[in-house]
């Protein structure tokens, strides 16, 4: 018989995941990328990050999950989900089902096979349709789970410890209905529609167990996470992460994005945090600064982005150059003047419409993954709260942090490491 | 009164049991029964070993040869899926088994890489299979325990109607204002019915801002219950009262000839939660007296009355999809419990944000299923 939200036909033996995704999508472009990803120390990390085949799909599956270090794509539309049952089967039920459309929407497909126009016509499709046609444009989905799924679902013990509260920040403007969220869907294409297909879709499937909390837009790429990549702008107009992490600096991401083995609960190994702030940006105000202030308070100059005092972007900042102030933004979130500490950054602009006084309700999504947010985000942060001048300009409305499990075996679904463990 | 006040669900849709049932179970081939169709799946190639069968339980037998993780599907008319099997990896056999009930031009396809139109040819069923006559029966049951349930309703609402009405004419305010939540909960509880009638809705349950064609008076409900909670009642208050009453006798006597489909019941059951959505968990049904969460629990009841006399039907093919129905139904009850009151509900100015939330994410869990409810019931 059928039944409408689920595959039509059951299949008798646990899915096939066995073949990868590259395999999958045929040969154009195997093996191409894997190419200078090397085996660190006890902490395998080779070959789970390839670039997009020519048709734009970027594998589901891998050592790590794909939209952390594979090449930032210019939409963002990001869910911050709350469970709304304790049912820790119902919620099993939901990840698997999530997972199987997760896997077939970044393969550009719909979220059930046929499920937009192919299915039973009394029934309200199973695909809502809106992607129909398009590429699969490079769309990734990153799942993460917060304090909250935790506690619901009585995995206490699982609990990893970079889940804990931050502190409050000074001058932070947190507002709850925008922070938190008992897991997250990061959804990332190079066409918003596919983006919010994804999203919209998997939403859906989950009323009854899940409704969102509150969920973000975002274009425009703020950082770059490959050095194949040029430097975006955020809207101050700066180039914004030059010194971000890429995908290529493998000992980098090693000591400051990857959890290693030992230091938390199992499931987490191999995985991330990542730490979400919607940083709403006082555009006009920015707007009526001389270039002298803007260039003074980021610390870079406005059309190259090369550190003051130096000629070219990717020059080596010269904090013992006085032409970095004091207070200067790229100085203060500085490595060296953080213990050297780094974050990954995958942030998105965003433009929520005006705030009705005429305003842009504008800024930057700020995502981050790194491998313990007490140790790596809030030295930053506190450093930057206290003294960056860009504070008069921007204020932190919303926050939240996930546990970002690490990649999907052939035939894991998303959580499964910690569902199980 | 919807915002889609024009929907008109007495579209007929008379078809039942469109749609192929489909199993992977093994099947087990009887002596002379011909063993299933074998189909070899390759990259770039679909071959299927016969290109017809007769109509009933068809089975196809997929091996994929290929490199990627592809798909099978059989096809009926304008590419409507009789039946597929998704997730095929590379060397693996799966089974099929469609049934199709009409002989008839259909269409296979293997789709590898899980995209794209596939590989097809054209598949011929000869014949016609029996349908069921004890579905046909639980069918007829079901449409004709709803017929019961409606006019019930109506047969309800015609002397609570009067009573509202006799007490507006006696300029018994405070009773009238009591009496409006009490007479609208029959209306609201089989409003997809009434808005099948397209003139007699906006009539009943029309609304301060709706459109009208020029010289039509606003009357119905929510202009008594302006004159009641806001401006006091108004010269033609009586007049308007009298209206109403004519115009929910006007809907009893057409009501009485009516008959429906299983897609009928369910797409109003479906209705009744969109009219909740839309419009009690907003505040705009009843945004002067305030009253609309005894609107939403009527809706909810009729949503649930037309799932109930379906339920034998939809046990029959989906056991797992009747008791999510309890358990969310019953969530919502549980949730409008708490906002019941000695006299009724609380009203929608008391209500926090967050109750609204709560609300619409019990009304979205609950709407989700009941919509699954027509394909399931003419699956």
């Amino acid at each position: 018989m059928t039944v409408t939200d689920r595959p039509v036909a059951h299949p008798e033996e646990p899915a096939p995941r066995g073949v990868s995704r590259r395999r999958l999508l045929g040969a154009a472009g195997v093996g191409a990328a894997v190419a200078g990803v090397g085996v660190a120390a006890g902490f395998a990390v080779s070959g789970s990050q390839p670039a997009p085949t020519p048709e734009g799909v970027i594998p589901f599956r891998g050592q790590h999950q794909a939209g952390i270090i594979t090449p930032a794509q210019d939409r963002l539309h990001f869910a911050a989900i709350d469970l709304t049952t304790t049912n820790r089967a119902a919620v099993i039920d939901l990840l698997q089902r999530w997972t199987r459309a997760a896997e077939r929407m970044t393969a550009g497909a719909e979220a059930t096979p046929g499920g937009a126009v192919n299915l039973n016509p009394d029934a309200p499709p199973t695909d809502t349709g809106e992607a129909l046609g398009l590429p699969a444009s490079s769309l990734t989905l990153t799942f993460g789970v917060g304090p909250g799924f935790f506690d619901k679902l009585g995995l206490g013990a699982q609990r990893p410890a970079g889940l804990a509260p931050l502190p409050t920040f000074q001058l932070d403007q947190i507002d709850p209905a925008l922070s938190g969220g008992d897991l997250c869907v990061q959804a990332c294409a190079n066409d918003p529609q596919v983006a919010v297909h994804a999203i919209r879709n998997l939403v859906r499937m989950g009323f009854g167990t899940t409704a969102v909390r509150w969920s973000q837009l975002g274009f425009g790429r703020t950082s770059s996470t490959s050095t194949s990549q040029a430097t975006p702008r955020n809207l101050f107009g700066f180039k914004d992460g030059t010194r971000n992490i890429k995908a290529e600096d493998t000992d980098l991401l090693r000591d400051h994005v990857w959890v290693p083995p030992g230091v938390g609960p199992a499931w987490l190994e191999g995985g991330s945090y990542l730490v979400a702030r919607r940083i709403r940006m006082h555009i006009e105000v920015w707007d009526r600064t001389s270039l002298t202030e803007q260039e003074s308070i980021i610390g870079r100059n406005k059309g190259e982005g090369a550190p003051a005092g130096s000629p070219k972007e990717f020059d080596e900042p010269n904090l013992a150059n006085e032409a970095i102030a004091p207070d200067a933004h790229i100085r203060l979130a500085a490595a060296q003047n953080l213990g050297g500490v780094r974050i990954l950054r995958r942030g998105y602009n965003f433009v929520d419409g005006s705030d009705g006084q005429g305003h842009l309700n504008a800024g930057l999504f700020f995502l981050a993954y790194m491998r313990d947010p007490h140790t790596h985000f809030v030295p930053m942060q506190r450093a930057l709260a206290g003294k960056d001048r860009l504070m008069e300009y921007i204020e932190h409305t919303g926050s939240a942090v996930y546990a970002i499990p690490r990649g999907l075996g052939p035939q894991d679904y998303w959580g499964q490491s910690l569902l199980e463990a | 009164m919807s915002r889609r006040s024009a929907a008109v669900i007495g579209a007929a849709v008379t078809a039942v049991a469109l749609a192929g049932c489909t199993s992977t179970a093994p099947q087990q081939v009887a002596p002379g029964e011909p063993g299933p169709i074998s189909v070899k799946a390759a990259d770039t190639a679909c071959d299927v070993s016969a290109t017809s069968a007769p109509a009933g339980k068809i089975s196809f037998s997929i091996n994929n040869s290929g490199t990627k993780t592809t798909e099978f599907y059989l096809y009926g008319v304008g590419d409507r899926i009789m039946g597929e099997v998704e997730n095929i990896g590379p060397g693996l056999t799966r089974q099929l088994i469609v049934e199709v009930p009409d002989g008839g031009t259909y269409t296979t396809a293997c789709k590898p890489g899980m995209v794209g139109d596939g590989i097809r040819a054209p598949f011929t069923v000869t014949g016609t299979a029996a349908r069921s006559v004890d579905e046909n029966a639980k069918l007829a049951e079901a449409t004709a325990g709803w017929k019961r349930y409606v006019t019930s309703q109506v047969d309800a609402l015609v002397p609570k109607t009067q009573e509202f009405v006799d007490a507006v004419k006696k300029g018994d305010v405070a009773t009238a204002k009591t009496l409006f939540p009490v007479s609208r909960s029959y209306w609201e509880r089989i409003e997809p019915v009434a808005e099948s009638f397209g003139d007699i809705d906006p009539k009943i349950d029309g609304r301060e801002d709706d459109e009208r064609d020029p010289g039509v008076q606003w009357t119905g409900y929510h202009r008594l219950e302006k004159d009641l909670w806001v401006t006091g009642l108004q010269p033609d208050s009586n007049a308007i009262a009298d209206q109403l009453m004519a115009d929910i006798k006007d809907l009893q006597s057409r009501v009485a000839p009516l008959s429906f489909t299983p897609v009928e019941l369910a797409n109003g059951a479906k209705e009744l939660l969109d009219e909740v959505a839309t419009g009690k968990i907003t505040g705009e049904e009843d945004r002067y007296s305030h009253t609309d969460l005894w609107d939403f629990k009527a809706n909810v009841e009729g949503s649930q009355g037309a799932v109930s006399a379906l339920r034998p039907v939809i046990d029959d093919k989906d056991k797992q999809l009747g008791p999510t129905l309890d358990a969310r139904f019953k969530a919502v009850d549980d949730l409008l419990a708490t906002y019941q009151t000695a006299d009724g509900y609380k009203l929608y100015t008391d209500l926090t944000d967050a109750d609204k939330k709560k609300m619409s994410e019990a009304v979205d869990a609950l709407a989700e299923p009941v919509s699954q409810v027509a394909g399931v019931v003419t699956s």
